[in-house]
């Protein structure tokens, strides 16, 4: 088991992923030109974490923004965690967001509509 | 010939023009444009909410921008690969408008494209984008035709778009977005 993690940028997050303890966290901003390159190697760990998982999963979204080329690779993200959480592990998504930014709770929102995996809406003070 | 400047500029002051840029869009440009507005959005002292959402709404505009680089083939010059961008504030109230160089045979599909999204309530605009998020195929870049939806939710206006003839291979299209407090 090991702990993954990508630095962030002004245009990428920061990503953690200990497997050991399940738990992953997207922080910060996501918003590269070329999203799908940028989300690659996360995809392939979580396949590969798929194999083998925690009991429980946790995962943390902590994003001030993100643009809509990152929007499809994130519900990539989650189409391998609702995977995760119907193969055992109890998955649970915190999706947070800053008090007033609607836009953000909203982007939750669809999500939650569309993963079959138990979505906690987390407030955040500005 | 020589650009009569000061019309120039007095036009710009009189749009409050914060930023403007010509030429050709590239990911550092992008990364400098975004981190200036940031600062400016900062100065403003604008509320959180507006300042995302301007943010928000920038960041497509501009990867929209470059994004219709590549449609334009590398081979054409560079006035053809190139697009304008301007970003204004009147009365609480922020303009954004994008300009580009779009091929003819792909002029018609955009038009009935954004027409289409312009017909949507605010409701069918969410259930649009999540269907397209869900359902969408990804191009390579990955847009997948999202952004316009997205613009459009997050604004709550319709998109104000138009296209002029430019010879008999390219249009011009340019889009102008307001974003109200």
């Amino acid at each position: 088991m090991e702990t993954i993690s990508i630095e962030g940028t002004p245009k990428t997050p920061t990503i953690t992923f200990d497997t050991g303890k399940g738990f992953l966290e997207i922080k910060g901003r996501s918003i590269p030109e070329n999203s799908i390159e940028f989300y690659k190697p996360l995809v392939d760990w979580l396949e590969k974490y798929a194999g083998k998982p925690q009991a429980a999963t946790n995962v943390n979204i902590q994003l001030e923004y993100f643009n809509t080329s990152s929007s499809k690779c994130i519900l990539d993200v989650f189409k391998k965690l609702e995977a995760i959480n119907k193969n055992g592990s109890a998955v649970v998504i915190n999706w947070f967001y800053e008090e007033d930014d609607e836009d953000m709770l909203e982007a939750g929102e669809d999500y939650q509509a569309i993963i079959n995996v138990p979505f906690k809406m987390v407030q955040v003070a500005e | 010939m020589m650009l009569d400047i000061y019309d120039f500029y007095d036009k710009m002051e009189r749009n409050n023009i914060m930023l403007s840029f010509k030429g050709d869009i590239t990911s550092e440009l992008l990364t400098s444009i975004l981190q200036i507005m940031e600062s400016k959005l900062d100065n403003l002292q604008e509320e959180p909410k507006i300042k995302k959402k301007v943010y928000n709404v920038l960041v497509e505009c501009l990867q929209n921008l470059y994004h219709h680089m590549d449609e334009v083939a590398p081979e054409q010059n560079d006035v053809i690969r190139s697009a304008i961008f301007m970003i204004g504030k009147i009365d609480n109230q922020y303009n954004i408008v994008t300009g580009n160089y779009i091929r003819k045979e792909n002029v018609e599909g955009l038009k009935k494209r954004l027409e289409d999204i312009n017909l949507l309530s605010k409701e069918e605009l969410k259930e649009y984008y999540k269907a397209v998020l869900n359902n969408g195929e990804m191009s390579m870049k990955g847009g997948g035709g999202l952004g316009m939806i997205d613009i459009a939710r997050k604004t709550g206006e319709k998109l104000n778009f138009n296209f002029s003839p430019v010879d008999d291979k390219f249009s011009f299209f340019s889009l102008n977005i307001k974003i109200s407090q």
